[in-house]
């Protein structure tokens, strides 16, 4: 066993189905370095650490922080032990639990390859299922496909600094995903009058009506805490995944799904009453500056 | 009520007019909306909506006559606020409604809206306005039967 004299709080980074994106998204933070200078690496699978994979396998240490990336696969065994009794081991001994993308928070991309093994940690999309339920108290999900970089960041500066993190009922971050992508878009003004975007990858229009974005029903902060400080999906004019949704994936990316022509899944707590005759209404304004290029339209007025 | 008093209530005829259609695009929109929140099959809501609209040309209609012969023939009176479909809302909205749910219950083809809109409304219109030219050798109410379920033939998923 390590001596306890390190004051840092210990990370432990462990795998289950995974494409590494999670790992990858949170290499892209701006300030990394100086994050975990707060913590001690115990293991992560691509970065150096204090512990080898043997070692973590072995299940004598113990972590303050147990960060899980991927779906579980209760058949799935790592250095041929079971991935469950790894997980429930650095379970009991964390003292948090963080589920690093919508695989590990719902089952994700890995579920939908396997919808009646896999799972996420504590969830099997919405349902309350999966291998450390007993230990739900203490997990936080930061769904995502993959995770923003910020929010795990946010999450373990939190925790290296005592504060508390209030969780929604899907155990992610209210700070972070009480927001829609929709919040921030730079498309919003199209939203309002109902203008849509014609063709994929087209800067203006709404991404909304035809083109499956799916940011009015998506908790998530992308479009207020930008991807590499930069931009989002809808800003490089991609539609909205909902990617951090326990539904994701659904099938059709690109393509809103429409009951003659009328939207099947309308804006977070609106009724599609009062939805559908907002727009019908804001439809019927023609508003030039909004229905061709913007700067053609400022060359020519 | 004097000629002058009417502008007492409504400042222009132009007013009056608008108030009139609002007021129709309500009446159709509250009945529809009963009929949408009953919980029938598509069959059956297509009916009660071909009756609704029947009895109203029926017993109420300068209701009707309004819409097809004023509302619909003179579109410039209503340009000023009341364009596009901002005056017969509650009316399209409950249309969409309909035609919403019949889609997600796996009852109706899935196409364009206004492909099934002008279908369904397109036909009511044209048996209302020959009832009204007293050209039908029947009752209205006896063509309900026989065009809800042309209406529903046309539009049901294949």
């Amino acid at each position: 066993m390590r001596s306890k004299k390190d004051k840092k709080p210990t990370i432990l980074w462990f795998q289950g189905v995974t494409c590494n994106g999670n790992t990858h998204s949170f290499f892209n933070l701006t300030n990394l370095e100086q994050l975990l200078n707060h913590f001690e690496i115990l293991y992560h699978p691509s970065q150096q650490s204090t512990l080898t994979f043997d070692a973590i396998t072995d299940c004598k240490e113990e972590a303050d922080i147990f960060i899980f990336e991927g779906a579980y696969d209760p058949s799935m065994k790592r250095n041929d032990v079971l991935i469950s009794d790894i997980l429930e081991y650095y379970a009991k001994h964390a003292k948090y639990i963080i589920g690093a993308g919508s695989c590990a928070s719902f089952g994700g991309i890995f579920k939908a390859s396997a919808p009646k093994r896999n799972s996420g940690l504590i969830f099997n999309e919405e349902k309350h299922y999966g291998p450390l339920l007993a230990y739900s108290q203490k997990v936080i999900n930061l769904s995502g496909c993959p995770m923003h970089p910020e929010w795990m960041g946010y999450t373990l500066r939190m925790i290296a600094n005592n504060q508390e993190i209030e969780v929604d009922e899907l155990h992610r971050p209210i700070e972070l995903y009480s927001n829609l992508a929709h919040h921030g878009c730079a498309r919003n003004e199209y939203f309002e009058w109902k203008v849509d975007a014609d063709n994929f990858g087209e800067k203006e229009g709404c991404l909304f009506y035809k083109q499956g974005c799916r940011a009015p029903m998506t908790h998530a902060s992308c479009n207020k805490i930008l991807w590499n400080e930069v931009s989002s999906k809808t800003r490089a004019g991609t539609p909205c995944f909902g990617c951090t949704e326990p539904g994701f994936p659904r099938l059709d990316f690109f393509t809103t799904k429409t009951n003659m022509s009328i939207p099947a899944d309308v804006p977070l707590g609106i009724s599609k009453r009062s939805y559908l005759t907002l727009s019908a209404i804001a439809k019927t304004f023609h508003i030039k500056r909004l229905e061709g290029k913007l700067i053609d339209y400022k060359k020519t007025h | 009520m004097s000629v002058g008093d009417f502008y007492n209530y409504f400042t222009s005829k132009d007013v009056l007019a608008k108030e009139l259609i609002i007021y129709i695009s309500e009446y159709l929109g509250k009945n529809i909306q009963k009929i949408n929140e009953s919980g029938l099959s598509t069959d059956k809501k297509i009916y009660e909506i071909v009756s609704m609209y029947f009895n109203m040309a029926t017993e109420k209609p300068e209701m009707i006559e309004y819409f097809l012969r004023v509302y619909l023939s003179n579109r410039e009176v209503f340009g000023d606020c009341c364009e596009g479909m901002i005056c017969v809302s509650s009316f399209i909205t409950e249309m969409m409604l309909f035609f919403d749910d019949g889609v997600e219950s796996d009852e109706l083809e899935n196409q364009d809206f206004f492909s099934a809109f002008g279908l369904f409304m397109g036909y009511l219109g044209g048996m209302v306005f020959l009832f009204g030219e007293k050209i039908l050798p029947e009752p209205l109410e006896e063509y309900k039967e026989s065009i809800s379920l042309n209406i529903y033939n046309a539009l049901k998923k294949r």
